[in-house]
């Protein structure tokens, strides 16, 4: 009995404690990025981002003037009771808790003396945000108390780039998608049955198919480079999966609504607005947030079709390019990143019930 | 007399049926011609982009949106004004039509031209008009003929030595490491959660990075593997703990010492974005597995182990075939993580980059469709098998 408890709770910490195991490596690289993006420039690229923790570390406590002790800077030297050559209190001696390390060179250089001790975080800034968020010239105070005036990298206009093309992304599909849906599921024609597997048959053809054809198509429309041009690609290349998920689920609506309706002279039309649209909330909406999702966060489509034009960068191609040009700049792309990354996360969290309930019905895109 | 008024009555009734017929079906296509009129308007004042960029947001949203919306409404009036056989008749084609021609011009066309490039050289093929057909069919023919290859690019995909690199890429790490690691780290997540407290918080964060791009999870773990020169503090994660450990700090993903392996790290964060997608699946199926069948298991003495393989990994067996076709067809065609972490360099190219590079900076079309087409056909089968389900369910007679 009671080491059928005991054996029972080991089990149970076993897979917590695996759990949350798992769960905390999922979590840190994204901690690592949002700490990381309060930070200074110049502490993002000499300290790891834990350091924003208490941790023990070396902490000045004085300087000393090697010109006023007279020190030979050709022969071993002590300071504070511990001897080492120039060469090596350049690169830092430690004995203990102390550690003297020689700033600047030869001739004008200081030692400093630090002692091992806790550090307390502190320097959280939002200026990052600010630089990746605004447009406007922005100055900028380092820790040495140079000011410089830098360009801001203009997120807010990628974002609203981003909206323009992922809210009518979104809305036109599943629209095109519903009226398609309701004519498979309940309207009789010539073709029906030819066309329907046509469209489950493209659900998961890859989109690098269509580019190419795509791109000539919109040069010779002058499409290219507009928000119009993308909605229609996203439409296109969205509608395969939509139609099907939303004819899965207006196709199982109960018949007897519909007749009763169309025996009250209810036209389709009246019948697919009025009546199949509110029922179909559910499958609408998690249909909504999985193209949301996934037009905010592509990469590839946005890249051929909007081009090199900056007016219309979309953030991931915005956040791309930066990871491109100043890779070493992790003060912009830590804020960068979490920028872009807001919206869907909010959508995400709000709505992740209708999201799985779409991935569960096969939201699975070509 | 009568009969003479009559008559006259009939013809001036069916005169003026005429004329109405007339004036609406006038109107309903007058109307149409009106909306999309003010729709192309709106798409150069779009174009034009003067205003102040929230404006154009807003209008560009009101105006697709609604512009969809008004054309379906129009169009439907235009249909139900017939007599109601036509009605009857083109009613579904104004419902279904749409998504049909968009499909055709987004998709199924493409992938037949996209075919027919594929068997050109680097320009395609040539942009003459295809009324020379008939026109000039000698000439027409000859220019096509000039730069017809035939199925050379096909040849170069199989043995190009970067393509190579990249199929050997997409097999083994890709569909090889990737898919089976994500879908055994799905499982072990949905099977720890059923059993734990916190089900719905873990489920939630492990699922969380499906909502973040492919180019902000590059950042993650480029940011991850940074690499400062040894002997200074490392503020990448991963090198900090194999300093840590006496290790030597390098730039994993461009490690090409360890090349093919260096394509390990670029493994991991796919891992990392859709274990979610495969807990969830798995999760739900989990649940789905009557309650009595595990306890009378586990009352006939099975350890969690046997319940786990003999029990659980039966009943879900058509989920887990579900969830890694699925992660196989994603990752045939990953593109952005390569794109943005290593653009493909250092050995670690896969077919969805060697596509993008062949078609869209080379300028090699010929190539770069043939590539696409190899994509096409390795997820053929795929689409195949989803027909075959579709045969066989209730729902489309």
């Amino acid at each position: 009995m009671n080491i059928g408890r005991i054996k029972r709770s080991i089990n149970a910490l076993l897979v917590n404690g695996t759990l949350i195991l798992i769960v905390l490596l999922w979590l840190i690289p994204v901690v690592g990025i949002f700490v990381s993006s309060f930070r200074q420039r110049f502490d993002i690229q000499t300290s790891p981002w834990w350091n924003v923790l208490p941790h023990r570390g070396w902490v000045m406590t004085k300087t000393i003037d090697p010109r006023e002790l007279e020190l030979d800077t050709n022969s071993p030297m002590t300071v504070e009771g511990i001897t080492a050559t120039f060469e090596e209190m350049q690169a830092g001696v430690e004995e203990g808790d102390t550690r003297l390390v020689w700033i600047g060179n030869r001739r004008i250089g200081n030692i400093q003396i630090q002692k091992k001790d806790w550090i307390m975080p502190g320097g959280l800034t939002l200026d990052n945000y600010q630089q990746v968020i605004q447009g406007k010239n922005i100055r900028i105070t380092h820790a040495d108390g140079t000011v410089q005036t830098v360009r801001g990298d203009d997120f807010s206009v990628a974002l609203l780039n981003s909206l323009t093309v992922a809210v009518p992304s979104t809305i036109i599909p599943i629209l095109i998608a519903a009226f398609a849906a309701y004519g498979f599921a309940w309207m009789r024609f010539p073709g029906r049955r030819f066309w329907f597997i046509l469209t489950v048959a493209l659900v998961v053809v890859p989109l690098q198919i269509a580019l190419v054809p795509v791109l000539r198509d919109f040069a010779g429309l002058s499409l290219n480079g507009t928000f119009l041009g993308i909605w229609m690609a996203h439409t296109g290349f969205g509608l395969p999966l939509a139609t099907y998920l939303l004819f899965n689920y207006i196709s199982q609506l109960p018949r007897e609504t519909l007749e009763a309706a169309f025996i009250d002279g209810a036209s389709h039309f009246t019948i697919f607005t009025q009546l199949i649209l509110p029922l179909s909330t559910p499958a609408l909406a998690s249909f909504a947030i999985f193209q949301f999702l996934w037009v905010w966060n592509d990469y590839l489509v946005a890249l051929i079709i909007l081009g090199p034009d900056p007016n219309v960068r979309v953030v991931t191609m915005k956040l791309a390019s930066i990871v491109g040009d100043r890779g070493q700049d992790w003060h912009l792309l830590t804020a960068g990143a979490f920028v872009s990354m807001l919206i869907p996360l909010i959508v995400f969290f709000a709505l992740q019930r209708y999201f799985v309930r779409g991935m569960l019905a096969g939201s699975v895109k070509g | 007399m009568t009969k003479f008024g009559q008559t006259v009555e009939k013809e001036q009734k069916s005169a003026g049926k005429v004329v109405a017929w007339i004036l609406r079906v006038g109107l309903a296509i007058l109307i149409p011609v009106i909306a999309f009129f003010f729709l192309y308007q709106g798409f150069l004042f779009l174009r034009a982009g003067n205003a102040p960029k929230w404006v154009i947001a807003v209008v560009a949203i009101v105006w697709g949106v609604g512009g969809v919306a008004i054309l379906y409404y129009l169009f439907n009036k235009l249909v139900e004004s017939l007599s109601p056989d036509w009605t009857e008749r083109l009613q579904p084609f104004v419902f279904v039509g749409p998504a049909i021609a968009m499909m055709i011009w987004f998709l199924a066309l493409p992938a037949v031209r996209t075919f027919y490039f594929s068997l050109f050289g680097r320009n395609g093929p040539p942009a003459l008009p295809v009324t020379m057909i008939f026109t000039n069919p000698g000439e027409y023919f000859t220019v096509v003929a000039a730069q017809f290859v035939g199925l050379s690019n096909y040849a170069a995909v199989f043995t190009d030595r970067l393509m190579l690199s990249a199929l050997r890429n997409n097999i083994i790490f890709w569909i090889g490491i990737a898919t089976p690691l994500t879908v055994i780290v799905g499982l072990l997540v949905a099977v720890l959660a059923d059993r734990s407290k916190f089900e719905r918080m873990s489920k939630s964060l492990i699922f969380m990075p499906m909502a973040i791009s492919f180019v902000g999870a590059g950042v993650i773990w480029n940011f991850i593997y940074e690499v400062n020169p040894p002997g200074t503090p490392q503020i990448g994660l991963l090198n900090a703990v194999v300093v840590a450990f006496g290790g030597q700090p390098h730039g994993w993903t461009n490690y090409t010492a360890i090349a093919p392996w260096n394509n390990l790290f670029l493994v991991i964060i796919v891992v990392w974005l859709q274990t979610g997608y495969a807990m969830v699946l798995f999760s739900a199926a989990i649940k789905g597995i009557p309650e009595e069948i595990i306890e009378a298991a586990r009352v006939d003495g099975a350890t969690e182990i046997q319940v786990f393989f003999r029990i659980m990994i039966p009943h879900i067996l058509g989920t887990i075939i579900t969830v890694t076709t699925t992660i196989i067809i994603f990752t045939l065609k990953i593109f952005d993580v390569v794109w943005v972490m290593t653009g493909g360099q250092f050995g670690t190219d896969v077919i969805a980059t060697q596509f993008y590079r062949q078609s869209f900076i080379n300028r090699n079309s010929g190539y770069g469709s043939a590539i696409a087409i190899v994509l096409l056909l390795a997820i053929t089968p795929v689409i195949l098998y989803n027909l075959r389900q579709l045969r066989e369910q209730e729902a489309f007679r």
